[in-house]
Protein backbone atom coordinates (compact mmCIF):
# COMPACT_ATOMS: atom_id res chain seq x y z
CA UNK A 1 0.00 0.00 0.00
CA UNK A 2 1.11 3.51 -0.70
CA UNK A 3 1.15 5.96 1.93
CA UNK A 4 -0.14 9.33 1.28
CA UNK A 5 1.11 12.15 3.79
CA UNK A 6 -0.29 15.80 3.77
CA UNK A 7 1.42 19.21 4.73
CA UNK A 8 0.22 20.34 7.98
CA UNK A 9 -0.98 23.88 6.31
CA UNK A 10 -3.65 21.60 4.77
CA UNK A 11 -5.27 20.74 8.19
CA UNK A 12 -6.62 24.10 8.87
CA UNK A 13 -8.87 23.46 6.05
CA UNK A 14 -9.41 19.83 6.95
CA UNK A 15 -9.00 19.11 10.47
CA UNK A 16 -9.57 15.73 10.26
CA UNK A 17 -7.28 14.89 7.61
CA UNK A 18 -4.81 12.35 8.71
CA UNK A 19 -2.13 10.08 6.68
CA UNK A 20 -3.48 7.31 4.82
CA UNK A 21 -2.85 4.43 2.92
CA UNK A 22 -4.14 3.48 -0.92
CA UNK A 23 -3.61 0.24 -3.39
CA UNK A 24 -4.27 3.59 -6.37
CA UNK A 25 -1.55 3.72 -8.62
CA UNK A 26 -1.16 7.09 -10.55
CA UNK A 27 -1.21 10.56 -8.44
CA UNK A 28 -5.15 11.58 -10.30
CA UNK A 29 -6.29 8.01 -8.61
CA UNK A 30 -5.16 9.20 -5.46
CA UNK A 31 -6.93 12.70 -5.72
CA UNK A 32 -10.23 11.31 -6.91
CA UNK A 33 -9.49 8.83 -3.57
CA UNK A 34 -8.78 12.05 -1.17
CA UNK A 35 -11.47 13.96 -2.52
CA UNK A 36 -14.34 10.74 -1.83
CA UNK A 37 -12.50 10.72 1.50
CA UNK A 38 -12.55 14.65 2.00
CA UNK A 39 -14.71 16.54 0.28
CA UNK A 40 -13.68 19.36 -1.31
CA UNK A 41 -9.91 18.85 -0.81
CA UNK A 42 -9.01 18.12 -4.42
CA UNK A 43 -10.28 21.98 -5.60
CA UNK A 44 -7.30 22.93 -2.97
CA UNK A 45 -4.63 20.68 -4.93
CA UNK A 46 -5.63 20.99 -8.42
CA UNK A 47 -8.20 23.77 -10.32
CA UNK A 48 -11.41 23.23 -12.05
CA UNK A 49 -9.71 21.66 -15.18
CA UNK A 50 -7.89 19.12 -12.75
CA UNK A 51 -3.74 20.84 -13.51
CA UNK A 52 -1.70 21.06 -10.27
CA UNK A 53 -2.16 24.69 -8.68
CA UNK A 54 1.03 26.96 -8.95
CA UNK A 55 2.07 26.93 -5.50
CA UNK A 56 1.55 23.29 -4.61
CA UNK A 57 4.03 20.49 -5.19
CA UNK A 58 3.79 16.65 -4.89
CA UNK A 59 6.95 14.24 -3.98
CA UNK A 60 6.66 10.60 -4.80
CA UNK A 61 9.40 9.72 -2.36
CA UNK A 62 11.61 12.48 -2.86
CA UNK A 63 11.38 13.07 -6.28
CA UNK A 64 8.26 15.74 -7.32
CA UNK A 65 6.34 14.71 -9.93
CA UNK A 66 6.83 15.52 -13.65
CA UNK A 67 3.16 15.23 -14.84
CA UNK A 68 1.27 18.63 -13.22
CA UNK A 69 -0.99 18.89 -15.75
CA UNK A 70 -2.87 15.43 -16.03
CA UNK A 71 -1.12 13.94 -13.09
CA UNK A 72 -0.08 10.61 -15.10
CA UNK A 73 2.96 9.95 -12.65
CA UNK A 74 2.72 6.50 -11.69
CA UNK A 75 3.20 5.46 -7.91
CA UNK A 76 4.42 1.64 -6.80
CA UNK A 77 3.17 -0.05 -3.25
CA UNK A 78 6.46 0.50 -1.30
CA UNK A 79 6.49 4.63 -2.89
CA UNK A 80 5.46 7.45 -0.15
CA UNK A 81 3.25 10.36 -1.59
CA UNK A 82 4.12 13.59 0.10
CA UNK A 83 1.48 16.72 -0.60
CA UNK A 84 3.12 19.86 0.00
CA UNK A 85 2.57 23.64 -0.44
CA UNK A 86 5.53 25.83 -1.99
CA UNK A 87 7.31 27.54 0.51
CA UNK A 88 6.62 31.02 -1.32
CA UNK A 89 4.10 34.28 0.12
CA UNK A 90 4.63 36.56 2.41
CA UNK B 1 -26.11 58.18 12.76
CA UNK B 2 -25.56 55.95 9.65
CA UNK B 3 -27.99 52.70 8.79
CA UNK B 4 -24.59 50.56 8.65
CA UNK B 5 -23.01 49.31 11.77
CA UNK B 6 -20.44 47.13 10.64
CA UNK B 7 -17.54 47.03 8.41
CA UNK B 8 -16.25 44.42 6.45
CA UNK B 9 -12.48 45.12 5.57
CA UNK B 10 -11.15 42.38 2.94
CA UNK B 11 -6.88 42.51 3.93
CA UNK B 12 -4.06 40.77 2.57
CA UNK B 13 -3.98 39.34 5.81
CA UNK B 14 -7.70 38.17 6.43
CA UNK B 15 -11.16 39.68 6.81
CA UNK B 16 -11.61 42.56 9.54
CA UNK B 17 -14.39 43.76 10.82
CA UNK B 18 -15.40 46.76 12.60
CA UNK B 19 -18.77 48.00 14.32
CA UNK B 20 -20.60 50.80 15.36
CA UNK B 21 -20.85 51.02 19.23
CA UNK B 22 -22.42 54.38 21.13
CA UNK B 23 -20.80 56.28 18.49
CA UNK B 24 -17.45 54.90 17.64
CA UNK B 25 -16.42 52.48 14.85
CA UNK B 26 -14.16 49.62 17.08
CA UNK B 27 -12.53 46.15 15.64
CA UNK B 28 -14.72 43.42 16.35
CA UNK B 29 -12.92 40.28 14.86
CA UNK B 30 -11.07 39.19 12.34
CA UNK B 31 -11.73 36.06 10.24
CA UNK B 32 -9.40 34.28 7.79
CA UNK B 33 -6.18 35.49 9.74
CA UNK B 34 -3.28 35.23 7.34
CA UNK B 35 -5.37 34.19 4.06
CA UNK B 36 -6.10 37.52 1.57
CA UNK B 37 -9.59 38.33 1.30
CA UNK B 38 -10.20 39.74 -2.10
CA UNK B 39 -13.80 41.07 -1.38
CA UNK B 40 -16.13 40.69 1.56
CA UNK B 41 -19.44 41.28 1.03
CA UNK B 42 -22.95 41.66 2.62
CA UNK B 43 -25.94 40.93 0.73
CA UNK B 44 -28.24 43.28 2.57
CA UNK B 45 -31.83 41.16 1.55
CA UNK B 46 -30.52 38.26 3.79
CA UNK B 47 -27.50 40.14 5.72
CA UNK B 48 -25.66 37.41 4.54
CA UNK B 49 -21.75 37.82 4.77
CA UNK B 50 -19.65 36.60 2.19
CA UNK B 51 -15.87 36.18 2.24
CA UNK B 52 -13.97 35.97 -1.10
CA UNK B 53 -10.61 34.32 -0.46
CA UNK B 54 -7.64 33.82 -2.48
CA UNK B 55 -5.42 31.71 -1.33
CA UNK B 56 -1.73 32.15 -2.52
CA UNK B 57 -1.61 28.21 -2.65
CA UNK B 58 -4.50 26.41 -2.56
CA UNK B 59 -7.07 28.36 -4.97
CA UNK B 60 -9.74 30.74 -4.87
CA UNK B 61 -12.50 29.95 -2.63
CA UNK B 62 -15.66 31.35 -1.33
CA UNK B 63 -17.43 31.61 2.25
CA UNK B 64 -20.42 32.60 3.80
CA UNK B 65 -22.14 33.61 7.12
CA UNK B 66 -25.79 33.84 7.88
CA UNK B 67 -25.02 34.85 11.54
CA UNK B 68 -22.59 37.72 11.04
CA UNK B 69 -19.17 35.61 10.90
CA UNK B 70 -20.01 33.36 13.84
CA UNK B 71 -20.24 30.47 11.89
CA UNK B 72 -18.97 30.65 8.16
CA UNK B 73 -19.50 27.76 5.48
CA UNK B 74 -17.29 27.16 2.85
CA UNK B 75 -19.33 26.87 -0.43
CA UNK B 76 -18.00 25.10 -3.49
CA UNK B 77 -16.28 27.84 -5.87
CA UNK B 78 -17.36 28.57 -9.09
CA UNK B 79 -15.79 26.56 -11.91
CA UNK B 80 -14.81 27.52 -14.95
CA UNK B 81 -16.86 24.36 -17.42
CA UNK B 82 -14.25 22.26 -18.90
CA UNK B 83 -12.95 23.01 -21.86
CA UNK B 84 -12.74 26.29 -21.53
CA UNK B 85 -10.26 28.53 -22.70
CA UNK B 86 -8.70 32.29 -22.03
CA UNK B 87 -6.89 32.11 -25.46
CA UNK B 88 -6.61 28.94 -27.99
CA UNK B 89 -4.74 26.67 -25.95
CA UNK B 90 -4.69 28.43 -22.66
CA UNK B 91 -7.37 26.93 -20.30
CA UNK B 92 -9.17 29.06 -18.31
CA UNK B 93 -9.54 28.29 -14.21
CA UNK B 94 -10.74 31.00 -11.79
CA UNK B 95 -7.75 32.93 -10.51
CA UNK B 96 -9.50 35.95 -8.82
CA UNK B 97 -12.52 36.79 -7.29
CA UNK B 98 -13.14 40.74 -8.02
CA UNK B 99 -16.66 41.36 -7.88
CA UNK B 100 -19.87 40.46 -6.09
CA UNK B 101 -23.35 42.02 -6.13
CA UNK B 102 -26.16 41.38 -5.12
CA UNK B 103 -29.82 40.83 -7.59
CA UNK B 104 -32.63 43.06 -7.61
CA UNK B 105 -34.86 43.06 -4.35
CA UNK B 106 -37.35 41.04 -6.64
CA UNK B 107 -34.32 38.29 -7.77
CA UNK B 108 -34.21 36.56 -4.02
CA UNK B 109 -31.25 33.99 -4.24
CA UNK B 110 -29.79 35.97 -7.25
CA UNK B 111 -25.94 36.84 -6.91
CA UNK B 112 -23.48 38.53 -10.08
CA UNK B 113 -19.47 37.62 -9.56
CA UNK B 114 -16.91 38.75 -11.53
CA UNK B 115 -13.68 37.14 -11.70
CA UNK B 116 -10.44 36.83 -13.74
CA UNK B 117 -9.64 35.40 -16.50
CA UNK B 118 -12.92 37.31 -17.64
CA UNK B 119 -15.90 35.06 -16.45
CA UNK B 120 -19.14 36.56 -14.83
CA UNK B 121 -20.79 34.07 -12.75
CA UNK B 122 -24.56 34.10 -11.52
CA UNK B 123 -26.20 32.06 -8.74
CA UNK B 124 -29.89 31.71 -8.35
CA UNK B 125 -29.68 29.80 -5.17
CA UNK B 126 -28.06 32.17 -2.68
CA UNK B 127 -24.25 31.31 -3.96
CA UNK B 128 -24.90 26.84 -3.23
CA UNK B 129 -23.92 26.92 -7.07
CA UNK B 130 -22.44 29.36 -9.49
CA UNK B 131 -22.75 29.26 -13.70
CA UNK B 132 -20.79 30.88 -15.97
CA UNK B 133 -22.70 33.26 -17.91
CA UNK B 134 -21.87 31.78 -21.43
CA UNK B 135 -23.41 33.97 -23.46
CA UNK B 136 -20.74 36.98 -22.26
CA UNK B 137 -17.94 34.27 -22.01
CA UNK B 138 -18.55 33.72 -25.72
CA UNK B 139 -18.99 38.01 -26.68
CA UNK B 140 -16.81 38.19 -30.32
CA UNK B 141 -13.90 39.30 -29.83
CA UNK B 142 -12.82 38.62 -26.36
CA UNK B 143 -10.12 36.03 -26.76
CA UNK B 144 -8.42 39.36 -29.17
CA UNK B 145 -9.69 42.16 -27.32
CA UNK B 146 -9.98 41.91 -23.83
CA UNK B 147 -6.43 41.63 -22.02
CA UNK B 148 -4.61 42.10 -18.14
CA UNK B 149 -4.90 45.28 -16.48
CA UNK B 150 -3.46 45.20 -13.04
CA UNK B 151 -3.94 41.18 -13.56
CA UNK B 152 -2.63 38.77 -15.61
CA UNK B 153 -5.68 38.22 -17.79
CA UNK B 154 -9.04 40.53 -18.36
CA UNK B 155 -10.79 40.91 -14.98
CA UNK B 156 -14.29 41.73 -14.22
CA UNK B 157 -14.34 44.09 -11.23
CA UNK B 158 -17.78 46.32 -11.33
CA UNK B 159 -20.94 44.19 -11.71
CA UNK B 160 -23.97 47.15 -11.70
CA UNK B 161 -27.56 46.32 -10.87
CA UNK B 162 -30.31 48.31 -12.04
CA UNK B 163 -32.76 48.99 -9.00
CA UNK B 164 -35.32 49.67 -11.66
CA UNK B 165 -34.97 47.02 -13.78
CA UNK B 166 -33.09 43.65 -12.18
CA UNK B 167 -32.66 42.42 -15.65
CA UNK B 168 -30.40 45.59 -16.50
CA UNK B 169 -26.69 45.19 -15.76
CA UNK B 170 -23.40 46.95 -16.20
CA UNK B 171 -20.15 45.15 -15.68
CA UNK B 172 -16.53 46.83 -16.00
CA UNK B 173 -13.54 45.11 -17.31
CA UNK B 174 -10.02 45.48 -16.87
CA UNK B 175 -9.18 45.83 -19.73
CA UNK B 176 -11.93 45.51 -21.94
CA UNK B 177 -14.44 48.43 -20.63
CA UNK B 178 -17.90 48.62 -19.87
CA UNK B 179 -20.59 46.07 -21.04
CA UNK B 180 -24.71 46.29 -20.50
CA UNK B 181 -27.21 43.78 -21.07
CA UNK B 182 -30.88 44.89 -20.76
CA UNK B 183 -32.48 40.65 -20.99
CA UNK B 184 -30.38 39.35 -17.49
CA UNK B 185 -27.10 37.99 -19.39
CA UNK B 186 -28.48 36.82 -22.49
CA UNK B 187 -26.94 39.43 -24.85
CA UNK B 188 -24.70 42.57 -24.18
CA UNK B 189 -23.30 45.57 -25.98
CA UNK B 190 -20.43 47.45 -25.63
CA UNK B 191 -20.56 50.49 -23.74
CA UNK B 192 -17.44 52.68 -24.76
CA UNK B 193 -18.70 55.35 -26.54
CA UNK B 194 -16.50 58.25 -25.43
CA UNK B 195 -13.94 57.01 -23.48
CA UNK B 196 -10.12 57.06 -24.36
CA UNK B 197 -7.43 54.22 -23.70
CA UNK B 198 -4.06 56.58 -24.13
CA UNK B 199 -2.09 53.12 -24.30
CA UNK B 200 -3.81 51.31 -27.36
CA UNK B 201 -2.71 52.36 -31.13
CA UNK B 202 -6.42 53.65 -31.28
CA UNK B 203 -7.36 55.16 -27.76
CA UNK B 204 -10.88 55.64 -29.28
CA UNK B 205 -10.73 51.87 -30.11
CA UNK B 206 -14.29 50.24 -29.29
CA UNK B 207 -13.11 47.51 -26.60
CA UNK B 208 -9.87 47.64 -24.75
CA UNK B 209 -10.45 50.62 -22.02
CA UNK B 210 -9.92 50.43 -18.71
CA UNK B 211 -12.31 51.49 -15.87
CA UNK B 212 -11.19 50.46 -13.26
CA UNK B 213 -14.05 51.07 -11.23
CA UNK B 214 -18.14 51.35 -12.10
CA UNK B 215 -20.72 52.83 -10.27
CA UNK B 216 -24.04 54.37 -10.63
CA UNK B 217 -26.45 56.57 -8.70
CA UNK B 218 -28.31 54.92 -6.81
CA UNK B 219 -31.81 56.94 -7.04
CA UNK B 220 -31.15 57.84 -10.76
CA UNK B 221 -29.34 54.79 -12.73
CA UNK B 222 -28.86 56.56 -15.55
CA UNK B 223 -25.84 58.31 -14.20
CA UNK B 224 -23.11 56.31 -14.29
CA UNK B 225 -19.56 57.31 -12.74
CA UNK B 226 -15.66 55.30 -13.73
CA UNK B 227 -12.45 56.16 -12.45
CA UNK B 228 -10.79 55.31 -15.37
CA UNK B 229 -6.90 54.05 -15.70
CA UNK B 230 -6.93 57.27 -18.28
CA UNK B 231 -9.41 59.97 -16.36
CA UNK B 232 -13.06 60.39 -14.59
CA UNK B 233 -15.25 59.61 -16.93
CA UNK B 234 -19.19 60.08 -16.00
CA UNK B 235 -22.32 59.12 -18.51
CA UNK B 236 -25.76 60.68 -18.00
CA UNK B 237 -27.88 58.16 -20.37
CA UNK B 238 -27.12 54.87 -19.13
CA UNK B 239 -23.40 54.48 -20.27
CA UNK B 240 -24.44 54.96 -24.00
CA UNK B 241 -21.74 58.12 -23.64
CA UNK B 242 -19.02 58.79 -21.42
CA UNK B 243 -17.92 62.34 -20.89
CA UNK B 244 -13.90 63.28 -19.71
CA UNK B 245 -14.48 64.71 -16.23
CA UNK B 246 -11.10 65.04 -15.50
CA UNK B 247 -9.83 67.63 -12.95
CA UNK B 248 -8.61 70.49 -14.71
CA UNK B 249 -5.35 70.56 -12.69
CA UNK B 250 -4.98 66.97 -13.01
CA UNK B 251 -5.26 66.49 -9.33
CA UNK B 252 -8.46 64.53 -9.98
CA UNK B 253 -7.13 62.45 -12.59
CA UNK B 254 -5.59 58.80 -12.28
CA UNK B 255 -6.81 56.35 -8.92
CA UNK B 256 -9.04 53.26 -8.46
CA UNK B 257 -11.79 53.88 -6.62
CA UNK B 258 -14.85 56.07 -7.26
CA UNK B 259 -18.13 56.44 -5.01
CA UNK B 260 -21.50 58.39 -5.72
CA UNK B 261 -24.49 59.36 -3.60
CA UNK B 262 -26.86 57.25 -3.48
CA UNK B 263 -29.58 60.92 -4.09
CA UNK B 264 -27.32 63.25 -5.67
CA UNK B 265 -26.19 62.28 -8.99
CA UNK B 266 -24.11 65.00 -9.11
CA UNK B 267 -22.35 64.18 -6.09
CA UNK B 268 -19.45 61.73 -6.79
CA UNK B 269 -15.76 60.45 -4.68
CA UNK B 270 -12.27 59.93 -6.00
CA UNK B 271 -8.46 59.15 -4.33
CA UNK B 272 -6.09 60.31 -6.64
CA UNK B 273 -2.83 58.60 -7.21
CA UNK B 274 -0.16 59.39 -9.18
CA UNK B 275 -0.35 57.66 -12.49
CA UNK B 276 0.51 55.07 -13.16
CA UNK B 277 3.91 53.66 -13.87
CA UNK B 278 4.46 55.08 -9.97
CA UNK B 279 1.21 54.54 -8.03
CA UNK B 280 1.44 56.08 -4.22
CA UNK B 281 -0.33 59.21 -3.19
CA UNK B 282 0.16 62.62 -5.11
CA UNK B 283 2.97 64.84 -3.92
CA UNK B 284 3.44 62.27 -0.80
CA UNK B 285 -0.13 63.63 0.41
CA UNK B 286 -3.21 61.84 1.12
CA UNK B 287 -6.33 63.65 -0.66
CA UNK B 288 -10.01 63.14 -0.88
CA UNK B 289 -11.28 64.88 -4.23
CA UNK B 290 -15.07 65.40 -4.33
CA UNK B 291 -17.49 66.89 -7.55
CA UNK B 292 -20.74 68.64 -5.84
CA UNK B 293 -21.50 69.57 -10.13
CA UNK B 294 -20.96 66.69 -11.75
CA UNK B 295 -17.63 66.36 -12.82
CA UNK B 296 -17.15 70.14 -13.65
CA UNK B 297 -14.84 71.14 -10.76
CA UNK B 298 -13.13 69.20 -8.13
CA UNK B 299 -13.35 70.19 -4.57
CA UNK B 300 -10.17 68.73 -2.40
CA UNK B 301 -10.32 67.32 0.96
CA UNK B 302 -7.26 67.07 3.28
CA UNK B 303 -8.64 67.63 7.01
CA UNK B 304 -7.24 64.27 8.72
CA UNK B 305 -5.42 62.50 6.14
CA UNK B 306 -1.64 62.31 5.85
CA UNK B 307 -0.09 65.16 4.53
CA UNK B 308 3.72 64.14 4.36
CA UNK B 309 5.58 60.96 3.09
CA UNK B 310 2.10 58.90 2.49
CA UNK B 311 2.95 56.35 -0.13
CA UNK B 312 -0.94 55.29 0.29
CA UNK B 313 -3.15 54.56 -2.73
CA UNK B 314 -7.11 52.86 -2.77
CA UNK B 315 -7.64 50.41 -4.03
CA UNK B 316 -10.74 49.77 -6.35
CA UNK B 317 -13.39 48.58 -4.10
CA UNK B 318 -11.62 49.78 -0.80
CA UNK B 319 -14.34 53.02 -0.51
CA UNK B 320 -17.34 52.78 0.35
CA UNK B 321 -20.31 55.41 0.91
CA UNK B 322 -23.26 54.61 3.75
CA UNK B 323 -25.48 58.32 3.75
CA UNK B 324 -23.58 60.41 4.85
CA UNK B 325 -20.43 58.35 6.01
CA UNK B 326 -17.71 57.06 3.64
CA UNK B 327 -14.82 55.12 4.52
CA UNK B 328 -11.75 53.57 2.73
CA UNK B 329 -8.83 51.70 3.29
CA UNK B 330 -4.89 52.32 1.75
CA UNK B 331 -2.32 50.02 0.53
CA UNK B 332 -0.22 51.01 3.54
CA UNK B 333 -2.95 49.54 5.95
CA UNK B 334 -4.88 52.86 7.19
CA UNK B 335 -8.48 53.17 7.61
CA UNK B 336 -9.81 55.89 7.12
CA UNK B 337 -13.51 57.27 7.98
CA UNK B 338 -15.64 60.37 7.34
CA UNK B 339 -19.03 61.21 8.84
CA UNK B 340 -19.46 64.75 6.72
CA UNK B 341 -19.44 63.46 3.16
CA UNK B 342 -15.51 63.19 3.02
CA UNK B 343 -14.87 66.79 3.95
CA UNK B 344 -13.01 65.59 7.15
CA UNK B 345 -11.33 62.05 8.20
CA UNK B 346 -10.55 60.03 11.00
CA UNK B 347 -7.67 57.48 11.02
CA UNK B 348 -9.51 54.11 12.56
CA UNK B 349 -6.37 52.15 12.28
CA UNK B 350 -2.89 52.53 11.17
CA UNK B 351 -2.01 48.63 11.60
CA UNK B 352 -3.88 47.31 9.27
CA UNK B 353 -2.88 44.61 6.15
CA UNK B 354 -3.32 46.02 2.88
CA UNK B 355 -6.64 46.76 2.16
CA UNK B 356 -8.45 45.38 -1.02
CA UNK B 357 -12.29 46.22 0.11
CA UNK B 358 -14.08 47.76 2.66
CA UNK B 359 -17.96 47.27 3.06
CA UNK B 360 -20.62 49.15 5.08
CA UNK B 361 -23.26 46.76 6.12
CA UNK B 362 -25.92 46.05 9.01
Amino acid sequence: MTKVKFTYALKRFFPGLEELETSKTSIKEILDEIELLHPGMKGYIVDEQGVMRKHVNIYINETLIKDRIRLTDKVAPDNEVFIMQALSGG
Amino acid sequence: MPTSNHLLIGTRKGLVVYQLSNGNWTHKSTFFTGIPVSIAYSDKRTNTWWACLDHGHWGCKLHRSIDQGQHWEEIPAPKYPEGAEIKEGVPASLRLIWAFEQGGDDRPGKLWMGTEPGGLFESTDNGNTFNLNESFWNFPGREEQWFGGGRDYAAIHSVVVDPRDSDHIYVGISCAGVFETTDAGKTWEVRNNGLRADYLPNPQAEVGHDPHMLVACASNPDVLWQQNHCGIFKSTDGAKNWIDVTAENKLANFGFAMAVDAKNPDQAWVIPGVSDEIRVAVDGALVVCRTDDGGKSWQEYRSGLPQDNSFDIVYRHALDISDDYLVFGTTTGNLFLSNDKGENWKALSHYLPMVYSVHFCQ
